[in-house]
């Protein structure tokens, strides 16, 4: 017996609505964390202990800054994505969910946007 | 519909989960600890593009003893995150499905996350 319409078969995009979307961002997203996380971590560790205006300069060096600013998108997007599947499993009360899903969207939005702008301007030597 | 006093499959208080099941549980309660400490990155940056005094503050903060015990859990956490992130995209990939391998897989995560914690603690404290 079909139940699916044509229609629905030709977009492919199934119960969820936006097809295997969600699943592709997250890997990508974890591909593009892998060199970054690493980067970052060698570059907290060489400065471990460092002053103000050392922490100053290693931020601001225009390779640094847009790796950062990289950083700080790549990893709320990956963050949200993966807290969604977490809320989505584990929260069984719908308005409950809909909420924790919403605040989590707008908090990944609000600290990226924060260490973006953070990056910008002491690159921009404000 | 009521299912309070329905038996769970596998039921959680009694079942011994598998170190396989184990490795993958983690994989998500380490993604949601990484969220949180998403949060002192975004502290550290902004506290920089706040100026030297507002630097010294946080320097002070994250310097102290238990949050240096907390950077170093958070460490082992990132680096188990990521090898077992690399391990997911090798089965999203098609491979390592076998018992044997995924039981293989499972330790040589945990220990590149140790060696990797540890690189990156040599690098910030030698």
């Amino acid at each position: 017996m079909q139940f699916r319409t044509p229609i629905k078969q030709a977009r492919g995009l199934g119960a969820s609505h936006h097809g295997a979307s969600h699943w592709t961002a997250q890997r990508l997203s974890a591909i593009g964390m892998v060199p970054l996380m690493l980067w970052l971590v060698i570059g907290i560790a060489s400065h471990a202990g460092a002053g103000y205006s050392e922490t100053i300069a290693w931020m601001a060096s225009p390779f640094n800054a847009v790796l950062l600013v990289l950083m700080f998108g790549v990893l709320f997007y990956h963050a949200s994505l993966g807290l969604q599947v977490v809320l989505e499993d584990y929260v069984s009360h719908k308005g409950v969910r809909l909420a924790l899903l919403i605040g989590v969207r707008f908090l990944a939005l609000l600290l990226a946007t924060t260490g973006i702008f953070a990056v910008l301007k002491i690159a921009f030597g404000g | 519909m009521s299912s309070d006093n329905r038996p769970l499959s596998p039921h959680l208080q009694v079942y011994r989960l598998p170190f396989t099941a184990i490795t993958s549980i983690s994989h998500r309660i380490s993604g949601v600890m990484l969220s949180g400490g998403a949060l002192v990155l975004v502290y550290w940056v902004f506290a920089a593009a706040s100026g030297p005094q507002a630097y010294a503050t946080a320097s002070a903060f994250l310097g102290s003893l238990p949050v240096q015990l907390l950077m170093f859990i958070w460490s082992f956490v990132l680096f188990y995150h990521l090898c077992n992130g690399i391990r997911h995209l090798i089965w999203d990939a098609g491979y390592g499905f076998e018992l044997d391998a995924a039981r293989r897989g499972g330790q040589i995560v945990i220990g590149s996350a140790a060696a990797l914690t540890l690189i990156a603690w040599l690098i910030a404290l030698v």
